[in-house]
């Protein structure tokens, strides 16, 4: 006990990031004017420093606090992934609150708390370090939903998302504690041996399976996959934009990490048993995400679809398997952050006469006011719709290759369709922005970081076929060191 | 060298004016393709007056080389292309300084001028080919440059329909062309010129079998080549678009509908004389479509008003002569007529349109009348014109008709009779109209509005000296070129082949008097029932109408070609083709294709939408009822 106490250095960008949240905690409440204003380029350059110590950590895999905490290639991937999409999150958020008269420093402080959380799920070692993890994101993403407090929508939504998730984590619990009754542990490394070993491995005990399905559902759940994506659509829409926008990267990337993790360490042997569930999570998402985002008149909700939509691609590439599989879906995953954010910049900089409009028709004409911001979308929505060369098309090339590679062809295609029927509601968002009757022009507004963000975005999404060696190498290492 | 700036100058002419026309202006235009052409026509010149060397072949380079099937670019340089060059050439240059001054009023004038050139260079490249493939590029490009120029005044809605018609007209002669050129590859294992005539003799009384039925190999490729050639040159069954491609300007009349293009069947059929020779069947058809489509021609251009129309069915009729020649086994003749036609058909068309001109427009000849006094030069230039159609005595029709008349006369051909006798009367037919169209037009009193009457005019210079030198070309042509009939047939130095048998030439010296003067019995007749029926007696032909009136509207409908075709062809396959498009393309391609799969998406994008009803009981159930399934497919299924 004394020994694992003692080395924190595996996590030493977490025990970093919880000492600042402290520390910017108490800055918050003594600085009560202009609190926002100092503690979120502290919250962004807390999580930027977090960042750096990732990369600089030794990947050894090394295990902290007795074993149920591991840090590998993998998780420092993620980690950097985490990190920056969450800094660049808060970084966008504090010039649309402080118009919206919301401008309180708990914002990014709740953002760096749930963005912790993230950082222990990807390194989770046991049920437990990950329910701890979970659980730590999860309360701090209910509270950031229901931010707007004066706005019923937005409360709407908070309340919402708490329900829900309150009942996906009773699923997850309840999966765990059948999983550990069955088992007798709650250790991934142990739980990965016990397979191995003894008269039981050729099948799983029934109880176990049960318990993973409920696992799996609950963490379906924060990946917003079809069944449980119920709750994405209305918290998109309702929960104030940079919330929306920071609930659509980070914890994503987490919770595919967290499946990923689960999925190939523990149960990697069993790939058959949880294959067919993966399979038909994924069929579903792709399918509603396709074709519920049709007709959708909000911006915010298209996205979520959109989600829905792009999480059923990279559940593909787990059903895929091996390191192939492991690697589509991480690349895809990092490739769909930046679209994500970049999109959702843009939303941010749709505000007319004072007000945030979300309205699909709010665009039209944008070319013609905007010309920069219009070409900004424009590529984010190619990308999104998956049309070479932008990086989008890439990520699902990579996801669907392995599919092919794996003998899934049926579920490629079922890909290919769906990304067709995708591709119509993207597109037409460029129409509209090129082809229609211009609307009234947006506010000109100086956000340079928003701009910025965006127009980075575009960059790297249309220049990825230039340079695609950095991402794909990583990814490569991360996926090798899930499976060794 | 020589050769090459023959033929390539015209290119590069249409190059010039084309794609930098609107750059350089109208003049500058104008002056490019007019001086490259001028180029081209005087090097024509210096190679018909240099020739008289073997046939020779200036390579340019080999276009494709597939397995045995060669296909090079060469020029062809002999007799029989040199005529066609010097004829082309020349001609068109001619056309080129007249459009100067017909079209000085267009809008776009360079569009025009190198719409001209770029004709003139596929006619080139058909006549110089040295393989069927070569000649098939020509062929198609004269074709490009014909739809073009029918459809110049392109918002004429005419003027298109007239485009389209001769461009599909000519497809179906095309396709017999292109089965042909398949035929022979199939025999012959080339299209070179040289490695088919070499092996013809060989391949006489050889049977080719297709679908079953067996032919005569030589004459089904003769017949295939035939009807390359009649939908070019407007024979019987394909004649229907020659009248209507009179929507086109009137130098394009002249150059294209008169002069050259039309003629390249004949030209065909001439270049392949080696086969068609050996191919006796073939020939007879030659003959019976060339003189029955002389007739045809002949008896609708009696009863024509328009000036233009008249002279493109006299135009129909005179290449049924010209290919009557040829079946007979005189194909010498043939090209001796169409070399002179050339001069006075062209001629005949350019007076045509300095009239019409003059006239502000106007092709009706029953608005004409007594134009002679105001435009002497065109009055005196058309009268020649006409003389060399009809054949007067020392004009250049004079010698090539009579020519062939004399050859149907002694050939040894099946139908060689029905063809003298058909020729004959269209002889007789040629001369009632031609006086016809000169009485209507120049002579008696104007029936032009007064209006149009104050306007009439002369043609500028630049209009009536190629009229002039043209004029002179109608008159002496005949004599130069009677060294082409001579019976030893040295001129052609083999260019074309005549069997050992085939004696025709030196026979036509033979022929008794009466045949030998026939034509000129039929020329005096002719003029005479055309003066006596609009100079002597003007009520005449009224009356003879009314007499006659089933006749009169058998000729004026054009032997119902058009409504025939209208009914068989074009009706069904409108029909057809709307059936289909409503029927399958509307009905079942779109209908279950995009419009289907549309329609399913947004009732599936609906019904998506509709289960997200905002209500956490139902979003919590939906997520139960979810591992309910999962669970379910798991235990029950997976694990049996």
């Amino acid at each position: 006990m004394n020994a694992a106490m003692i080395d924190l250095a595996p996590a030493l960008p977490e025990v970093f990031l919880f000492v600042a949240g402290l520390v910017l905690l108490f800055l918050g409440v003594f600085r009560e004017r202009d609190g926002l204003s100092v503690v979120n380029p502290l919250v962004v350059l807390a999580l930027l420093v977090a960042v750096v110590l990732t990369i600089g950590a030794d990947k050894g895999p090394v295990l902290a606090f007795d074993g149920h905490f591991v840090f590998d290639d993998f998780a420092a991937f993620l980690k950097v992934l985490i990190y920056v999409t969450a800094a660049l999150g808060v970084m966008m958020a504090p010039a649309y609150l402080a118009d919206a008269r919301m401008g309180r420093f708990e914002f990014p402080l709740l953002a760096l708390f749930a963005t912790l959380g993230m950082g222990m799920m990807v390194s989770a070692n046991s049920f437990l370090a990950l329910y701890m993890g979970l659980e730590l994101q999860s309360l701090s993403l209910y509270v950031m939903a229901a931010f707007q407090r004066d706005s019923t929508r937005a409360s709407e939504a908070g309340l919402k998302y708490f329900v829900l998730g309150a009942l996906a984590s009773g699923m997850l619990l309840y999966g765990i504690s059948l999983v550990y009754g069955f088992t007798g542990t709650l250790s991934f490394d142990l739980l990965a041996r016990s397979f191995l070993v003894g008269e039981g491995a050729a099948a799983l005990p029934a109880g176990a399976v049960v318990g993973l399905v409920f696992v799996i559902a609950g963490l379906a759940f924060k990946l917003s996959a079809v069944p449980f994506h119920m709750w994405t659509p209305d918290v998109y829409e309702g929960a104030p934009t940079p919330v929306t926008a920071f609930f659509a990267a980070a914890p994503k990337v987490a919770a595919m990490g967290l499946v990923l993790r689960l999925l190939f360490q523990p149960f990697g042997d069993w790939a058959g048993q949880w294959q067919q569930v993966i399979i038909l999570v994924s069929v579903a998402s792709m399918i509603l995400g396709a074709f519920a985002a049709i007709g959708q008149t909000n911006i915010k909700r298209l996205m979520a679809y959109s989600a829905i939509g792009h999480v059923g691609y990279a559940l593909v590439g787990i059903a895929a398997g091996g390191v192939a599989g492991v690697n589509a879906v991480l690349v895809y995953m990092a490739i769909y952050v930046v679209m994500t954010l970049g999109t959702f910049a843009c939303i941010l900089l749709m505000r007319r006469h004072g007000r945030y409009v979300e309205g699909i028709a709010d665009l039209a004409g944008l070319s013609r006011h905007q010309p920069g911001m219009a070409l900004i979308l424009g590529i984010l929505m190619f990308s999104l719709a998956g049309i070479p060369p932008a990086a989008g098309f890439f990520g699902k090339l990579y996801v669907f290759l392995a599919a092919v590679d794996a003998g899934l062809v049926w579920l490629a295609l079922v890909g290919v369709l769906t990304s067709v029927v995708g591709a119509y509601y993207y597109l037409r968002i460029v129409k509209i922005m090129y082809f229609d009757e211009p609307a009234e022009a947006f506010d000109t507004m100086a956000r340079p970081e928003l701009q910025g963000i965006a127009a980075v975005a575009a960059v790297l999404v249309a220049g990825f076929l230039l340079l695609p060696g950095p991402l794909l190498s990583s990814a490569e290492a991360a996926a090798r060191a899930l499976l060794p | 060298m020589l050769y090459v700036l023959l033929v390539f100058s015209p290119l590069l002419g249409a190059v010039i004016a084309g794609l930098f026309g609107r750059l350089i202006g109208d003049r500058a235009s104008q002056l490019v393709t007019c001086g490259l052409m001028g180029v081209s026509a005087l090097a024509s010149i210096v190679a018909l007056v240099g020739l008289g060397e073997e046939p020779f072949k200036v390579p340019l380079f080999t276009w494709m080389a597939v397995e045995g099937f060669i296909a090079e670019w060469s020029l062809r340089i002999d007799a029989l292309s040199v005529v066609m060059m010097f004829v082309v050439s020349c001609i068109s240059f001619l056309i080129h300084v007249y459009s100067i001054g017909y079209m000085a009023h267009d809008a776009s004038i360079p569009r025009f001028f190198a719409y001209l050139s770029f004709f003139t260079f596929a006619m080139l490249m058909l006549v110089t080919s040295d393989n069927l493939l070569q000649l098939y590029f020509g062929w198609e490009g004269v074709g490009v440059a014909s739809y073009l120029l029918i459809g110049f005044w392109y918002t004429r809605p005419s003027a298109c329909a007239a485009a389209i018609k001769a461009f599909i007209v000519n497809r179906v002669g095309d396709f017999g062309l292109a089965l042909g050129i398949a035929a022979t590859w199939f025999v012959f294992d080339s299209i070179q010129y040289d490695v088919i005539f070499a092996n013809t003799a060989k391949l006489a009384d050889t049977e080719l079998l297709v679908f079953g039925a067996s032919f005569d190999t030589l004459t089904l490729i003769g017949i295939l080549l035939f009807i390359g050639a009649m939908g070019k040159s407007a024979q019987l069954g394909l004649h229907t678009w020659l009248p209507d491609a009179m929507e086109g300007p009137t130098p394009v009349s002249a150059l294209i509908h008169a002069a050259t293009m039309v003629t390249a069947g004949v030209f065909l059929v001439a270049r392949f004389s080696p086969l068609y020779e050996f191919a006796p069947t073939a020939l007879a058809l030659v003959t019976f479509i060339g003189a029955s489509t002389a007739l045809f021609a002949a008896t609708v251009g009696l009863v024509q008003n328009d000036i233009k129309r008249v002279i493109a069915y006299s135009t129909c009729s005179q290449l049924g002569y010209m290919f009557a020649a040829a079946g007979v086994g005189a194909y010498a003749a043939g090209i001796f007529h169409l070399y002179t036609h050339a001069f006075f058909k062209a001629l005949l068309f350019l007076g045509a349109g300095s009239v019409i001109h003059a006239m502000s427009d106007e092709q009706d000849m029953r608005k004409m009348g007594g134009l002679w006094r105001k435009l002497p030069i065109t009055y005196a230039v058309m009268w020649i014109g006409s003389l060399a159609l009809v054949g007067f005595p020392g004009t250049a029709g004079f010698f090539s008709k009579d020519a062939i008349i004399e050859a149907a006369w002694v050939s040894p051909n099946a139908l060689s009779g029905y063809a003298f006798w058909l020729l004959l009367l269209a002889a007789v037919l040629t001369a009632f109209y031609s006086g016809r169209l000169m009485f209507l037009t120049f002579h008696g009193d104007s029936r032009a509005s007064r209006e149009v009457r104050e306007h009439v005019h002369e043609s500028p210079p630049v209009m009536t000296v190629p009229l002039l030198i043209l004029a002179a070309g109608a008159v002496l042509a005949g004599w130069f070129g009677l060294v082409m009939i001579a019976p030893e047939g040295e001129f052609w130095g083999g260019a074309i082949f005549t069997a050992p048998i085939n004696t025709v030439l030196e026979e036509i010296e033979t022929v008794p008097a009466i045949v030998k003067y026939a034509p000129l019995g039929a020329l005096i007749l002719g003029l005479g029932l055309a003066w006596l029926f609009y100079v002597a007696v003007p009520g005449l032909p009224d009356r003879i109408v009314a007499a006659l009136r089933p006749v009169h509207t058998f000729l004026t409908h054009k032997w119902y070609f058009d409504e025939l075709y209208d009914a068989l062809f074009v009706r069904p396959a409108v029909s057809l083709g709307r059936t289909l498009w409503r029927g399958f393309d509307l009905g079942v391609i779109d209908r279950f294709g995009p419009d289907g799969v549309a329609t399913v998406t947004l009732a599936s994008a609906r019904r998506a939408i509709r289960l997200q009803t905002g209500y956490v009981y139902h979003y919590a159930f939906a997520m139960l009822i979810g591992l309910v399934v999962l669970l379910s497919w798991y235990l029950f299924i997976l694990r049996g």
